[in-house]
């Protein structure tokens, strides 16, 4: 059979809505090779929409916040005078922590010269996780009311393997979120429409990725099989268009009925496993071994 | 009894301010000798989170009885109430007139905060 490296290929757009999710979860089942798929955008996770199989395991998850120990705090008031987050206020003889605010650095503890701070865990979400086929789909899901997405992102991103590919479904946007799910890939394909809303998010994608020193290539969805606004960007830019998937009435209909709208069309079928030789190719990476060592 | 307002200015003539965490001054008025001290509270009108959690902070430090403001939020009631102080609501005006609002039992004390955090 047929392996791939151990890359991280993140799938992420800028504006929401223009088939992310749909590209990630067609891209794992197309290439009937074991795939790790990552989704994480957290605040509403929705790729085991396409496993019938349904969410089996869920794992707690949680993150360290501080815990004052009363019996020993003098209410010097260091933590809170520390704390970039605003997450700690001490008085004369309070001190309060607010730990939907922290962002877990753990410094308050190192701060303090009286070692009143401990470390406690705090649930913020849950790890799912459903294997279908070849498809291993793990999932974060931040619990409602909580605010943590990069924190319960970054814990996702970890679940990439070691063995075999990982697709990272990535949040929309260009935010702390987006950021998160994306940094650490080896490759991202950003996926796109030819609205002047999908060129203006975009931009500011390709920007971020260029910051961030991730290669990128462009999956153009619901093309109208013309030249576009996002076609003369790319040749602006010299970005390669690595694919285009027509804008189709029957895709759509077999999306909403959750299927593989992409995998059953030949067509589109065998333009997604080519994806993987070029986006290796780009980032001169060669095909291996089906033991998955790098030549 | 030392009460504080929140304030768009140094003095009493300025106008109370009505946001606690975001405000501009924060006035330490003295009510038995007449004494104000302005404190300076500009760092907190950039803070990302958490300005009413520091200003409140601020005014702990000042050990004032009251503090009388427009509105004020969940986290920095729970700061202002866990030190005992208590919170007065519905400024409006200069800090003069507010002053004398409190002064004369206009205002209401508040029992729970009467806005969610970032309300403006």
């Amino acid at each position: 059979m047929m392996n791939y490296p151990p890359l991280q290929i993140a799938i992420a757009s800028g504006k929401g809505g223009t088939g992310k999710t749909t590209l990630a979860v067609n891209l794992a089942f197309a290439l009937e090779v074991p795939v790790r798929l990552l989704d994480c955008d957290v605040e509403e996770p929705n790729a085991h929409l396409y496993f019938y199989a349904g969410l089996k395991e869920s794992v707690p998850v949680s993150v360290q916040v501080p815990e004052i120990d009363f019996a020993l705090c003098q209410f010097c008031g260091d933590c809170s005078r520390f704390c970039r987050f605003n997450a700690l206020a001490v008085g004369k003889k309070t001190a309060l922590v607010f730990k939907e605010l922290c962002h877990n650095c753990g410094g308050c503890k190192l701060v303090c010269p009286h070692q009143a701070i401990r470390e406690v865990p705090w649930v913020i979400g849950k790890k799912e996780i459903v294997s279908q086929d070849s498809v291993e789909l793990i999932q974060g899901c931040l619990d409602i009311g909580r605010v943590q997405a990069s924190p319960l992102i970054r814990i996702i991103r970890k679940e990439a393997s070691k063995d075999k590919l990982t697709l990272i479904d990535c949040p929309p946007g260009t935010t702390c979120p987006m950021i998160a799910a994306v940094e650490g890939s080896d490759y991202a394909l950003l996926v796109t429409e030819p609205t002047p809303f999908g060129l203006n998010d975009l931009k500011l994608a390709v920007e971020t990725l260029r910051v961030l020193k991730i290669p990128f290539g462009i999956i153009l969805n619901r093309s109208q099989g013309k030249d576009s606004i996002i076609h003369s960007y790319c040749r602006e830019e010299g970005i390669n268009i690595l694919m285009e998937i027509p804008d189709r009435r029957q895709i759509a209909e077999a999306c909403s009925r959750g299927e593989l709208a992409f995998c059953q069309d030949e067509e589109i079928r065998s333009q997604l496993r080519e994806l993987l030789p070029t986006i290796m190719m780009q980032i001169n990476f060669s095909m291996v071994s089906p033991e998955g060592v790098r030549p | 009894m030392k009460i504080a307002i929140t304030s768009q200015g140094e003095t009493l003539a300025a106008q109370a301010e009505e946001r606690f965490g975001r405000c501009r001054w924060i006035l330490i008025i003295d009510t038995e000798t007449g004494n104000l001290v302005a404190r300076d509270n500009e760092i907190q009108r950039d803070a990302v989170q958490g300005a009413g959690i520091q200003t409140a902070e601020k005014i702990l430090r000042e050990e004032v009885d009251c503090v009388v403001t427009g509105h004020c939020g969940p986290k920095a009631f729970r700061v202002l109430q866990a030190a005992g102080i208590k919170i007065y609501l519905g400024a409006e005006g200069t800090g003069e007139k507010v002053l004398k609002d409190f002064q004369e039992g206009k205002l209401k004390l508040a029992e729970t905060s009467d806005v969610e955090g970032h309300w403006v």
